[in-house]
């Protein structure tokens, strides 16, 4: 390894044979780049899958009441069942031990917001401080609604995005007030969904006041629960599961809905939708893989042909050399010295044009799919070791064979 | 220098087996320069193969400088070839990817000389072929005799007993075949062992002793008074 005569000998050979250097270096550093590229997009299309479902990912149960669908203890189908404040007191009663964060809505569609000449029809909610968190809103300024709000019926109002530039333009629209048929809110914040556009035609309020300035009595429309987080993911999925059929049964003995009626109450149970994501997030990750070790596979044996041509190619060259009194261990050695230098060198260099390349470029990708390309990095320096020790042992068994030849033979090869 | 007695060799050619040297008995002194005759079929380019170890024997005895050659491991083949024996070969055989220099010094760097050492004694081996000022030339920049001249001169790098050529001028024009029989008429003269194999008349003439193969049986053995290859060019 550190005879210098030898290392004199392979840097001559590799000068003296640049265009066979060179495509042997081509094909690692190539196969090593394309490796690593896809593992880095592999990497990009989860975090930007993840990213662009990270909202439905959490553990939220979404409950929405429908029409009864079967005749059930002599009343008819085609009822409409409506949700009141009493289911949900009632649900914090029975489960609060379980749960972590809820929520109830009363949703107004439809409802006229202005402000000076600016005027449109937008969605009024009435809502719980928690949520912001159940709904994973960010604020862009002012502040979210607070427990006060809704204890006081506070007559205070978030803004969507899209709400504040159609009313406000640039104006800041913190401590104004909106004309909501008739009734005056004072905006207190203004949020941003990652949802889009549709998310932000909305405008917030608290639960009592909507249900007061809208004659809601004591109505809601959907209510919004997350459980208390578990130990993992499959307990989660249990615990989600199992809460979600006792919260339909509940609501549904307490409407009385048949037990089989699938459209009177609606519990959306979205860990399940969790778990299909990060089944989805596995599978890329899979396919990833199994597109990487192909190419590693392809890169192994692209490798190993051309040792094997260049053993080929360089039989006359050994015949000679033995003629002067190489030995057999000599000969093999300069081969695959050679071969893994070349490729050593090669597959590194082709490494880190890729992780450069990923570096630079990667945090420039911001397409909806894939998002900031990384890949780990052990795994790329395995990879190159993998394939710098398939060249070597594909190299070695001609190597040998060469070896082996007898000097005349080798010199009659034309 | 070298004895052999009772030489056997034979090739397989898949069912049929084709017996190529049949009982060869001979011996060459120190200082001989001996030319090995016949026509191709005769078995004189496997008698040097096996007299060079890039062969083996099949039966018979062969001594080479007091040392028995039998059953050799490649290793000890490949040592004995540096350190005994320089070839010379009708195709010259140089490494094309390396300068003349570098083809010299190559025997000498599998005798583990440092670098340094290597340079000096090619540079004078090239010296004494007269192509010092050739020396970084690559062997495709070079003429026939001049490939040859490099040829002879790594085979005498390792300043080895006995120097094998097989067809040295057989890809050479006369003049040129001339002025390299010179060259080693030359060598001869400074006592080194040299065994020639060619099918030309005239290259055996300038040998001191000639022996004839025919059918892998040696038919004539004589010595001849030798004819100076410069006379000629």
């Amino acid at each position: 390894m550190f005879d210098l005569d030898r290392w004199d000998e392979i840097f001559e050979t590799i000068r003296k044979n640049k265009l066979r250097t060179f495509l042997t270096g081509l094909s690692v550093a190539s196969g090593i780049f394309i490796l690593v590229i896809l593992l880095g997009i592999g990497e990009g299309m989860r975090n930007g899958i993840s990213r662009e479902f990270e909202q439905d990912a959490s553990n939220l149960i979404y409950v929405w009441p429908g029409v009864t669908s079967k005749e059930y203890k002599g009343l008819n189908p085609g009822r409409r069942i409506q949700l009141k404040n009493e289911d949900y007191n009632k649900i914090l009663l029975l489960y609060g031990d379980k749960l972590d964060k809820t929520a109830s809505t009363f949703q107004n569609w439809g409802r006229v917001l202005s402000y000076g000449k600016e005027s449109g029809s937008y969605e009024v909610r009435g809502t719980f401080p928690a949520y912001q968190t159940l709904e994973s809103i960010s604020l862009s300024s002012g502040r979210f609604l607070d427990i006060n709000d809704v204890d006081n019926s506070e007559k205070n109002m978030v803004i969507g995005q899209r709400i504040k530039l159609d009313l406000f333009k640039n104006e800041d629209p913190i401590g104004k007030i909106v004309q909501v048929s008739g009734v005056n809110f004072k905006v207190v914040g203004v949020y941003t969904d990652k949802g889009g556009e549709r998310e932000e035609t909305r405008a917030v309020i608290p639960l009592t006041t909507a249900q007061r300035a809208f004659g809601a009595g004591n109505n809601i429309d959907r209510m919004y629960l997350t459980l208390d987080p578990e130990e993992n993911f499959d307990k989660a999925v249990a615990a989600s599961t199992q809460f979600s059929a006792e919260l339909e049964e509940f609501l549904k003995s307490r409407h009385i809905v048949a037990p089989d009626d699938n459209s009177a109450i609606n519990v959306n149970n979205s860990l399940e939708n969790a778990k299909r994501f990060y089944t989805l997030m596995d599978m890329i990750r899979l396919f990833f893989w199994g597109v990487g070790i192909c190419t590693i596979i392809a890169g192994v044996v692209g490798v190993s042909n051309i040792m094997l041509i260049i053993v080929k190619e360089r039989t006359r060259e050994i015949g000679i050399r033995k003629a002067l009194g190489a030995q057999p261990m000599s000969i093999i050695g300069m081969i695959l010295h050679e071969s893994i230098f070349v490729t050593a060198i090669a597959g590194f260099l082709g490494l880190i044009f890729s992780l450069t390349l990923l570096e630079f470029i990667g945090p420039m990708i911001e397409t909806q799919y894939i998002y900031n390309p990384t890949v780990n990095f052990t795994v790329a320096i395995n990879t190159v070791v993998i394939l710098v020790l398939a060249g070597a042992i594909a190299g070695f068994f001609p190597a040998w064979r060469a070896a082996r030849i007898k000097p005349i033979i080798a010199l009659r090869d034309e | 220098m070298i004895e052999i007695s009772n030489l056997h060799k034979s090739y397989k050619m898949g069912a049929n087996s084709l017996h190529v040297l049949k009982g060869i008995n001979f011996s060459v002194a120190e200082g001989e320069l001996l030319s090995i005759m016949g026509s191709s079929g005769s078995g004189k380019s496997t008698l040097l193969n096996i007299l060079g170890m890039l062969d083996e024997a099949d039966e018979g005895s062969y001594v080479l400088d007091g040392v028995p050659i039998k059953n050799l491991s490649e290793k000890q083949a490949a040592k004995y070839r540096n350190k005994f024996l320089g070839f010379i070969f009708q195709s010259f055989n140089l490494i094309g990817y390396k300068s003349a220099i570098d083809n010299v010094a190559l025997p000498l760097y599998y005798q583990g000389l440092s670098r340094g050492e290597r340079m000096d004694k090619a540079m004078s081996y090239l010296e004494k072929v007269g192509l010092a000022d050739w020396s970084g030339h690559l062997p495709n920049e070079l003429s026939g005799g001049q490939k040859q001249r490099v040829a002879i001169a790594r085979a005498l790098a390792s300043d080895p007993k006995v120097l094998l050529a097989d067809e040295p001028t057989g890809a050479l024009d006369t003049k040129t075949s001339y002025e390299v029989m010179d060259l080693i008429q030359e060598i001869n003269d400074e006592g080194r062992t040299i065994l020639v194999v060619t099918h030309e008349h005239d290259i055996a003439q300038m040998t001191k002793r000639i022996v004839n193969l025919k059918d892998g049986v040696i038919i004539e053995d004589t010595v001849v008074s030798q004819v100076r290859a410069m006379e000629n060019v």
